[in-house]
């Protein structure tokens, strides 16, 4: 089974709706429609990061990094959602502001109904880190050098109070959860392991305290082609396994067709398209989301690139341009985009996928945009 | 996917008969004993602590008695080998139990600036922000002072003796200690394990415990064991100014001081308490530059 | 530029000041009070207590420390206990002869350390080289002042070609009698500064011969002009920087030199000071000696930034 998905993965075939099967996803792939409860399991609103650059004679702020802005969208439980975005565009800064490893600035985080770091009522960031872990991407330095791997999983159970016996005990049912041998690997230290097994480990740390969430930013993207069809479908057998919920941040296009049921868009900070994965893959209604597409290549010769590639320069995100962010390398751009920012609404007849494009905003002013049909 | 053994039934315990990988520290331990000339040093150093420890077992003379008949009796003196002092006292005796004074204002200061500054410079670098530019700032106005000249004002004004010796020489060592803990604490402060430890969680003293100290103590002790040999030559200046031990202890920089007249009269003599400085700073800087190698290993 | 000297002197303000009241709390935590030393214990307490209320002893210590700090500021630093003139006087006199001996003994140093650090890098792996290593670790692990002691043994009793100590003659020196007592304790002064430049331009030479000779040919005793001057003037800013520093720890730290040879400098005034429990000299001394570091470290800094513009921030 698993040489027919490695297959599928480098082909870039689409994909079949044997996805359904895995992990009790609430949204249809096929239809895109809601299955089962309703409330997301995490609701972000109004995420927003800025970082000071300093310098001067008294230190003062010289300029600002938007580096997320404004940015809002929801996970429903046993889904995963992709994140995809050129270096830059605010994803890993998302993953971190999501975990609470940087404060945010202004916006607020609800996971299941509570809100985080609320003073009654609400979710510690103690608490947020037992149901939300992150496995990193694969760095030398994604494991202290110094650790035994299985103290390195077993830490964050330590943490949280249990004893070490039982920590370990956890940590040696994760390495077989990974595929790694326990008798072989849990005295072992990092530099003794190839990428692809050093990968195995971060996603068994993640695993450790149980989570319901898992953020992986990166998580494939420093590993060899073959190791990463492995890992990847390692991960797609521990989402089914212990009932997790997704958050899939990289730059791979076709990786993130794979593994998720519906992708985020992000440019330069701020969100521009969202939904199921095949509606977008099939018919991105953005701009960047369709140079995007355009842009990936494929081993299929009927796939040409048809739409116009991006134009422009790549902006600074220190000073973002006006209104729409990617109006200066958006093909179709006119004046309203310089003066507006674009909303993340949802297209007419479609409740689960959004745009921020003036285009696709009826009476928004665009020339291409449908006109209000007063009735 | 790799053969998943049958896991053992009590999977704690396992872990400890899991096959063991090498850690750093074990690598480490395993270059040092190639090196023959640290193991050497090593050794010389440890003999010259059980010598200078279980002193009365390697003198036959009494440092502290003299005779003024017997000052200054040349190298080879029958009964004297290394000849007396400028009032009669056995040169060897007051060497070997000198070194007691001198060894104790060389390491301890080290020591306690170890685990002082040690503590300080990973606080700072692990918190940053304004802790960090506060204990920053402090350390830049100890900083303001060439060491010896701190050391001087301290002793110089409070007063001499082994006590305030140690604590002028302390607070000397404080400053660069902090300077390296801190710039190694923020260099692995960053790293994405330690991101990781604290998406777990943990607080800055369990994540300090288990994530930053077994990586930053291995260059900080390495320092310090070249901070020793640095204090040995310090401590025994201080005692040559007169500033540090008082007569009629033994110690080698007093010695060397007393014998500054008897430079005329038996110029060997009056060096030799200077070749044990040497020597013992020789053996401090050896050791921590074999330290330094064996744990300089490629991961 | 500009931007960059005038941070660091603003940031060393606040430094100079703690060190002013690092050495006011170190005067008042010592043992007794300057009462105590002025006058023999006989003395009635009526007595004592009104000569302490004449010195403003009574007032509160910040009163007492802004009232010593503003005199520092002015150039009043106090009449000496023992001598009964003019600290600043003796002081400066004492300063002029410390630099007469850190300077050249600073220009030696520099001057020996980059020829020896360079040999020994131009001639990597041979046994010169090595010797050089093994004498760096010696260097640094030999007291500088038992070095001296050594020197005198050896120059001044044994071979008797040299003055064993003093100074011999006021200001500069102008003749050879002159220069002899000088040479003893600059080589001796020299030493620390030749061994940390030395291997400084050891490692910035390897490094930069590295990058020149990769994979040709080794032009080994063979000095290219070129190559030479290109070394060169890559090792020179940090090798300079290196000095500066240096320089301020001949300033600030001659006094063990100084008390072998029994030098005037500021070193052996200082050592006189701690003797005689001439507080208001060894104060204002070693507040002194402090801002003199302190202001060639900013300098050292500055001359840095201007070369190297990335340390500007």
């Amino acid at each position: 089974m698993s040489v027919a998905k490695d297959a599928a993965l480098l082909v870039g075939a689409p994909r079949s709706n044997a996805r359904g099967k895995l992990g009790r996803s609430t949204v249809d792939t096929g239809t895109g429609e809601l299955v089962g409860q309703t409330r997301p399991l995490l609701a972000v609103e109004n995420l927003t990061k800025h970082f000071a650059l300093k310098g001067g004679l008294l230190n003062r702020t010289k300029a600002v990094v938007q580096a997320v802005d404004g940015v809002s969208f929801d996970v429903q439980t046993g889904e995963t959602l992709g994140i995809v975005g050129e270096s830059g565009c605010g994803k890993s800064t998302t993953a971190r502001l999501l975990m609470h490893l940087i404060p945010p600035d202004i916006g607020s985080i609800v996971f299941d109904g509570l809100v985080v770091g609320a003073a009654e009522g609400g979710l510690s960031h103690r608490d947020l880190h037992r149901q939300m872990q992150m496995v990193f991407q694969e760095s030398y330095a994604s494991l202290n050098p110094r650790l035994p791997l299985a103290m390195s999983i077993a830490f964050g159970p330590l943490v949280h109070g249990l004893a070490k016996p039982a920590a370990l005990k956890r940590a040696m049912k994760l390495l077989e959860a990974v595929g790694l041998d326990p008798m072989l690997f849990a005295n072992r230290y990092p530099h003794e392991l190839s990428g692809g097994q050093r990968q195995r480990i971060n996603i068994a740390r993640a695993l450790a305290l149980e989570p319901r969430i898992v953020i992986l930013d990166e998580a494939v993207s420093a590993l060899d082609k073959s190791v990463e069809a492995q890992v990847l479908n390692l991960l797609v057998d521990l989402k089914a396994q212990f009932d997790l919920t997704y958050v899939f941040i990289s730059h791979d296009l076709n990786v993130v067709r794979y593994i998720s049921d519906r992708v985020m868009v992000m440019y330069l900070g701020k969100v521009v398209e969202i939904g199921p994965v095949d509606h977008l893959y099939r018919d991105p209604q953005h701009p960047y989301t369709q140079a995007l597409l355009s842009a990936m290549p494929s081993m299929d010769p009927r796939r040409r690139t048809l739409k116009s590639p991006l134009t422009g320069d790549p902006p600074n995100p220190i000073s973002p341009p006006s209104g729409c962010r990617f109006r200066t390398r958006c093909p179709f751009a006119e004046a309203v985009c310089e003066t507006a920012s674009p909303a993340l609404l949802a297209p007419p007849g479609e409740e689960l996928r959004a745009v921020a494009c003036h285009m696709r905003v009826p009476g928004s002013g665009h020339s291409r945009a449908a006109t209000v049909v007063s009735a | 996917m790799a053969d998943v053994a049958v896991l053992p039934a009590d999977p704690a315990s396992a872990f400890k008969r899991a096959q063991q990988g090498k850690s750093y520290w074990r690598r480490v331990w395993e270059r040092l004993r190639d090196d023959k000339v640290t193991l050497a040093v090593i050794g010389v150093l440890v003999m010259l602590l059980v010598m200078v420890v279980f002193a009365p077992w390697f003198t036959v003379h009494d440092p502290y008695t003299g005779s003024v008949l017997r000052r200054l009796k040349p190298v080879g003196t029958p009964g004297h080998w290394l000849g007396t002092d400028e009032v009669g006292r056995d040169l060897w005796a007051r060497m070997v139990f000198g070194g007691r004074l001198s060894l104790l204002a060389g390491v301890v200061p080290v020591f306690l600036a170890l685990l002082i500054g040690g503590f300080l410079g990973v606080a700072a670098g692990y918190a940053g922000g304004l802790v960090n530019s506060a204990i920053m700032r402090l350390t830049d106005v100890l900083y303001a002072f060439p060491s010896i000249l701190l050391a001087i004002a301290i002793t110089g004004i409070l007063g001499s003796g082994l006590q305030n010796t140690i604590l002028a020489l302390t607070i000397s060592f404080i400053p660069p200690i902090i300077r390296i803990s801190e710039s190694l604490t923020t260099q692995v402060r960053h790293l994405d394990f330690v991101e990781a430890a604290r998406a777990s969680g943990a607080g800055p003293l369990t994540i300090m415990r288990y994530h930053i100290l077994n990586n930053v103590l291995g260059p900080i002790l390495v320092y310090a064991a070249s901070l020793i040999s640095i204090c040995i030559i310090l401590a025994a200046g201080l005692s040559f100014l007169g500033l540090g031990v008082t007569p009629p202890s033994a110690e080698w920089g007093l010695m060397l001081n007393n014998l500054r007249q008897a430079l005329w009269v038996s110029p060997l003599v009056a060096a030799l308490p200077g070749v044990m400085i040497f020597i013992t700073s020789m053996c401090f800087n050896l050791m921590s530059d074999g330290l330094r190698q064996a744990m300089d290993v490629r991961l | 530029m500009w931007a960059y000297t005038l941070r660091r002197l603003l940031y060393a303000v606040p430094v100079l000041l703690g060190v002013s009241m690092l050495v006011f709390a170190l005067i008042h935590l010592a043992p007794g009070d300057v009462v105590d030393i002025l006058v023999p214990p006989e003395v009635p307490k009526e007595i004592a207590d009104s000569l302490r209320r004449r010195f403003r002893l009574d007032e509160p210590l910040y009163m007492q420390y802004l009232a010593w700090l503003s005199r520092l500021l002015v150039g009043d630093f106090g009449i000496s206990f023992f001598t009964n003139r003019p600290v600043a006087e003796e002081l400066f006199g004492a300063l002029g002869n410390t630099l007469v001996l850190a300077l050249p003994a600073a220009v030696l140093g520099f001057l020996l350390g980059v020829v020896l650090g360079a040999l020994a890098a131009y001639n990597h792996g041979s046994w010169l080289d090595k010797l050089f290593s093994a004498t760096a670790i010696v260097g640094v692990s030999l007291p500088h002042y038992w070095v001296g002691i050594v020197l005198v043994a050896i120059f001044a009793v044994v071979l008797n070609v040299l003055p064993a100590q003093g100074m011999g003659f006021e200001g500069i020196p102008t003749s050879w009698d002159h220069v002899k007592h000088l040479i003893l304790p600059v080589v001796t002064l020299s030493l620390i500064p030749m061994g940390v430049i030395s291997r400084l331009v050891r490692a910035n030479v390897l490094e930069i011969l590295s990058q020149e000779f990769v994979g040709a040919l080794h032009a080994k005793g063979l000095l290219n002009r070129r190559v030479l001057y290109h070394t060169l003037k890559n090792a020179a800013p940090s090798a300079l920087a290196l000095m500066g520093l240096q320089f301020g720890y001949l300033l600030g730290g001659s006094i063990l030199v100084e008390t072998v040879f029994n030098w005037p400098g500021s070193g052996g005034l200082m050592n006189l000071a701690i003797f005689r429990r001439d507080v208001p000299m060894l104060s204002a001394t070693i507040v002194v000696l402090a801002t003199i570091f302190v202001l060639i470290n900013i300098l050292v800094d500055v001359l840095q930034a201007l070369i190297d513009p990335r340390i500007r921030r």
